[in-house]
């Protein structure tokens, strides 16, 4: 039973990093319709960005603590946050009327472009670093489970976090307007939407979230390196692609319940090695049975 | 069907077969990237077939490459040392054949399932089956698992690699260019049009992926008997897309395009090699840029309007 | 008139042409021999880009700073040497191409390289045939040097490496009970794995548990909750450093207790920086330690740092600096560049003392290396035990 306990807690720490990157996929497909595969890669920059502002504010602020954590959180999720605008502008805005296939290349031409640029000696080299404790790790030992209090830090920011995203969508004006740009483009650029600042709002909170995802990635497994996007990018584009593309609650469940299944496969001697292989499955299965995901709307096609 | 086809077939059959006869005297680098384009044109070609004429966004092909390479090695090491010298061309051929077989049966696991999806979820759905095959040889010790198979049998030659492009080119051109294969052009222009038509974009679909898979699998059979070694990592997201991005800037359903553009790209980074560091940081900005700049592909000259040309 | 075709059949005489006019030497001239002055071309072919990067580069880093060491005192024979490296990005298919390269269009003597036995092999069978000598510097795979008489490592088997740490985990550890964590993407881990798991068996000891990881993953908790439950006396991760340090420090978080143990592939500076008070007390198995090395380990030590930026070096550069030593060591005895000859002399290399110990190259062209054992203390690699082959 406590094997059982902890895989969950597990599961359910990777799940929360999978959805916070999830919901970046999700929210630029719902408003571009296409995926930003360079998206993994904004993770790994944010890791990236929070290694080199921990020493710098730690000279402001001591080191280790929860002000100076926030603080670099805060710092990075600003930081991809640009740079997420700055990729959509420069390669996808100009793309903006082609078709999505054509888009589509271009992601991944970024994306293999900042992981080998990354991997130049001259920029962050191949080599993977350690990254630096923000904040005091402690574990819990309940009964027979261990609880970090690094895996604590990711619900509760990632909880904050959704619950931060779901009021801006739902409760700003801006959400709002992200909401009808999704819905039908042209009808709200009609209502004096300004579609390209909402685009460009959309990458760059989707990109903060990314960034988030990858500083608490970072803090729970503290091996960075230039390729640590790739994977876990995947399996959370899967994820919301599982979970209905282009609905932020079914990403946030895509990824927490692919974070789930992937740990307690991983527990399992003799399938644990296919581990990357069954979160694919999972995919598989569930889009045989619902083609548009966990909670996604079958889009009915007009003749 | 075009006689003529058949001709132009057979010329460049014996075209290729003459040049290998004389391999013996070229620089081996040159002739193993020559063999490598050969390769990479079956793979473009058919690549197209699904994702060109029939719309189908497919991002798993070397799923089936590996499955193809696999198949047609391991018959190849099991079988060789009973087979006389002599009869050694008649167990490649066959070696091959079992390779797109196999291939076209993946082809037809992923085709059915995927009937529903559209678009972006099917691109998922074929990365993910592309992943799954992977993992399964990763971990099959059947197949070597992670060391992967050695010591395959260096039969590809020249003549072998470009005559089974010419033919996979004959091939899928003379289907799409038939009255058969307007069909997939047709489920291409608009399915529900189509399936109102009485063309069953099911069965078409379905065909392209099998197809597809046969020779994507046929030039796995030839790539394991080229590079005598055959590697899980070798077959895994990255050369999917590495086939996809070839297949878009030949310009999506142009043949011919497609061809050059498999050339180019296999020869490209040969010619980047001098600058090392800098090799595929200077590749992946040359995608993006080439995708901005000419995004119907580097190719496509005239009409790109619907004239159901190959 | 078809089109496609038409196209296709002047892009195979296009192709034709160029290869007809391609320069058809296939065999190495960047010899000649004595040809005074002329640098002797030594091929590399290396993971500079891509996932297994950081090991290609240290390798590399190592083998150039031989180089230019040799180079500075005069080079062999009289001649500088010239190091012509190329990348394999880590992917299959690519070592095949870059060797034909080297071999036919550069016109190398020798071949080093690789890291990876699964590229090493696919590597080996070309330069067996065009009779190149090919010095693997860190392939521990058997059927490498199995290839053919062309073929050498300067670094012991995974067989030998396996025995070493069974051993130890059985009769200096005391373990009945022992749990394998396998590398399923590497095949140096997977051989590792098994040489080792047949050992600890013929020991007497029992194995409790046995689950994969794949290289390159952050996330081992899965993994390690189910290999905790199993109750294992030793755990042993026959890996890499890049993911043996976080394997660690997952371990101890989730109160993991028993020991570590590895093979030469934790060797690396970001194991403890990486790792920190995770792997301190827990034991793997090497090539060398500056406490029993020789006076050439320690300065070279020293003069990597200088050359690289303070860099300590790992086990992998140590092997890629020594595989220099080796080949350059060899075309001295053979007195000539010929591919025959330097094969020969290879053949022949006895008791060369380099920065991993003193190698001699035995029938099997596998270098005759001790092992030693070491243990993280303090941050710092205490030296345990040195088993002999």
């Amino acid at each position: 039973m406590t094997e059982f306990l902890q895989q969950l807690i597990n599961g359910l720490a990777l799940g929360a990093i999978y959805a916070l990157i999830a919901l970046g996929y999700t929210m630029v497909y719902g408003v571009l319709r296409f995926i930003n595969f360079a998206h993994g890669d904004v993770f790994m920059l944010g890791a990236f960005a929070g290694y080199f502002l921990s020493p710098l504010v730690n000279r402001v602020l001591p080191a280790q603590s929860y002000a100076g954590g926030i603080i670099v959180l805060v710092l990075a999720m600003a930081i991809c946050a640009a740079l997420g605008m700055l990729i959509e502008i420069l390669a996808y805005r100009p793309l903006r009327n082609r078709p999505k296939l054509t888009v589509l290349i271009t992601a991944i031409g970024v994306s293999l472009f900042i992981e080998y640029t990354c991997q130049h000696r001259a920029v962050f080299g191949a080599a993977p670093r350690n990254f630096p404790d923000l904040i005091p790790a402690n574990n819990w030992h309940l009964g027979g489970v261990v609880l970090s209090s690094n895996q604590v830090i990711v619900f509760v920011t990632t909880l904050l976090l959704l619950a931060a995203l779901r009021f801006i969508v739902q409760r700003t004006k801006v959400g709002t307007a992200m909401r009808a740009v999704a819905f039908n483009e042209q009808a709200a650029a009609l209502m004096g939407v300004n579609i390209n600042s909402i685009i460009s709002f959309t990458f760059g909170l989707g990109s903060a979230l990314a960034a988030a995802g990858g500083i608490l990635f970072a803090m729970n497994y503290a091996s960075i390196d230039p390729l640590m996007g790739v994977q876990t990018g995947l399996k959370a584009f899967v994820a919301a692609v599982f979970g209905g593309i282009g609905n932020l609650p079914g990403a946030a469940l895509g990824g927490v319940i692919m974070g789930v299944v992937e740990t307690f496969a991983g527990g399992i001697p003799g399938l644990s090695n296919y581990r990357d292989g069954i979160a694919f499955a999972i995919l598989i299965g569930v889009l045989i049975f619902r083609p548009a995901g966990l909670l996604g709307k079958v889009q009915t096609e007009k003749v | 069907m075009n006689s003529g086809a058949k001709r132009w077939l057979l010329a460049a059959i014996a075209v290729a077969v003459l040049i290998s006869a004389f391999s013996a005297h070229f620089n081996r680098y040159y002739l193993g990237i020559a063999i490598d384009v050969g390769i990479n044109i079956i793979l473009a070609v058919s690549l197209n077939l699904i994702n060109g004429h029939t719309g189908q966004f497919s991002l798993g092909h070397a799923g089936f490459m590996a499955v193809g390479g696999y198949s047609a090695a391991k018959l190849t090491l099991t079988l060789q040392s009973l087979v006389p010298p002599w009869a050694q061309p008649l167990l490649f051929i066959a070696a091959l054949l079992v390779g797109g077989a196999m291939a076209a049966v993946a082809g037809l696991a992923v085709g059915v399932p995927t009937l529903r999806l559209r678009g972006d979820y099917l691109a998922i759905v074929t990365l993910g089956f592309g992943e799954i095959i992977r993992v399964i040889f990763q971990t099959s010790e059947t197949f070597g698992a992670a060391t992967g198979l050695t010591g395959i049998p260096r039969w590809t030659s020249f003549g072998w690699a470009w005559s089974g492009a010419a033919l996979c080119v004959f091939v899928i051109t003379s289907l799409v260019n038939s009255t058969y294969g307007r069909g997939f052009l047709a489920v291409h222009d608009d399915e529900v049009a189509a399936g109102a038509s009485g063309i069953n974009p099911v069965r078409y679909k379905v065909t392209a992926f099998v197809i597809g898979a046969f020779f994507a699998g046929i030039a796995g059979g030839i790539y394991a008997h080229h590079k005598s070694f055959l590697s899980p990592t070798g077959f895994d997201f990255m050369k999917s897309i590495d086939i996809v991005v070839m297949v878009i800037l030949g310009g999506m359903g142009r043949t011919v395009g497609v061809i050059i553009a498999a050339v180019l790209l296999t020869v490209l980074p040969e010619f980047l090699r001098g600058f090392a560091d800098y090799r595929m940081i200077l590749y992946s900005l040359l995608i993006v840029i080439l995708m901005l700049a000419r995004p119907q592909g580097l190719f496509t000259f005239g009409n790109t309007n619907r004239n159901a040309k190959a | 008139m078809n089109i496609p075709l038409k196209s296709f059949l002047w892009s195979t005489v296009a192709v034709s042409l160029v290869l007809l006019s391609s320069p058809g030497c296939n065999k190495p001239s960047g010899g000649g021999d004595g040809a005074g002055g002329e640098p002797i071309k030594v091929g590399q072919f290396a993971s500079l880009t891509g996932k297994e990067a950081t090991f290609g580069i240290s390798s590399d880093e190592g083998t150039i700073l031989a180089i230019e060491e040799i180079n500075a005192a005069g080079g062999v024979l009289g001649r500088q040497l010239k190091l012509l490296t190329e990348d394999t990005q880590s992917k299959a298919g690519e070592p095949a191409t870059v060797v034909n390269k080297l071999i036919a269009r550069d016109g190398v003597v020798a071949i080093l390289g690789e890291v990876a036995s699964s590229r090493s092999l696919e590597a080996a069978p070309i330069c067996q045939q065009s009779k190149v000598p090919m010095v693997s510097p860190s392939s521990t795979n058997p059927k490498v040097t199995q290839v053919g008489d062309y073929i050498f490592r300067v670094c012991y088997t995974d067989k030998f490496q396996g025995d070493v740490i069974a051993n130890f985990v059985s009769k200096s550890l005391k373990a009945k009970k022992a749990a394998i964590f396998t590398d399923v993407k590497s095949d140096y881990s997977k051989g590792l794995a098994k040489y080792i798991k047949d050992k600890f068996l013929t020991n007497g000891g029992t194995i409790v548990a046995e689950l994969d990881f794949n290289g390159g993953d952050k996330d081992f908790k899965a993994q390690l909750t189910a290999i905790k439950a199993a109750n294992p006396d030793a755990v042993f991760v026959p890996g890499y450093y890049t993911d043996a340090a976080l394997i660690c420090v997952q371990a101890k978080q989730l109160g993991l207790t028993a020991p570590f143990v590895g093979g030469d592939g934790w060797e690396s500076e970001k194991l403890t920086e990486i790792g920190k008070d995770a792997v301190e007390n827990q034991y793997f198995s090497t090539h060398y330690h500056p406490d029993v090395g020789s006076e050439l380990s320690k300065k070279f030590v020293e003069n990597y740092k200088k050359r690289w930026n303070g860099k300590t070096p790992d086990a992998l550069a140590a092997c890629g600096y020594d595989s220099v030593l080796v080949l350059a060591d060899a075309i001295k005895r053979a007195g000539s560049t010929d591919g025959q000859k330097i094969r020969d002399a290879l053949a022949a290399t006895k008791d060369l003392q380099a920065v991993t110990g003193k190698i001699t190259i035995d029938e099997n062209r596998d270098a005759n290396k001790a092992a030693v054992i070491l243990q993280v203390k303090d941050g710092k690699y205490k030296y345990l035990e040195t088993v002999e082959p």
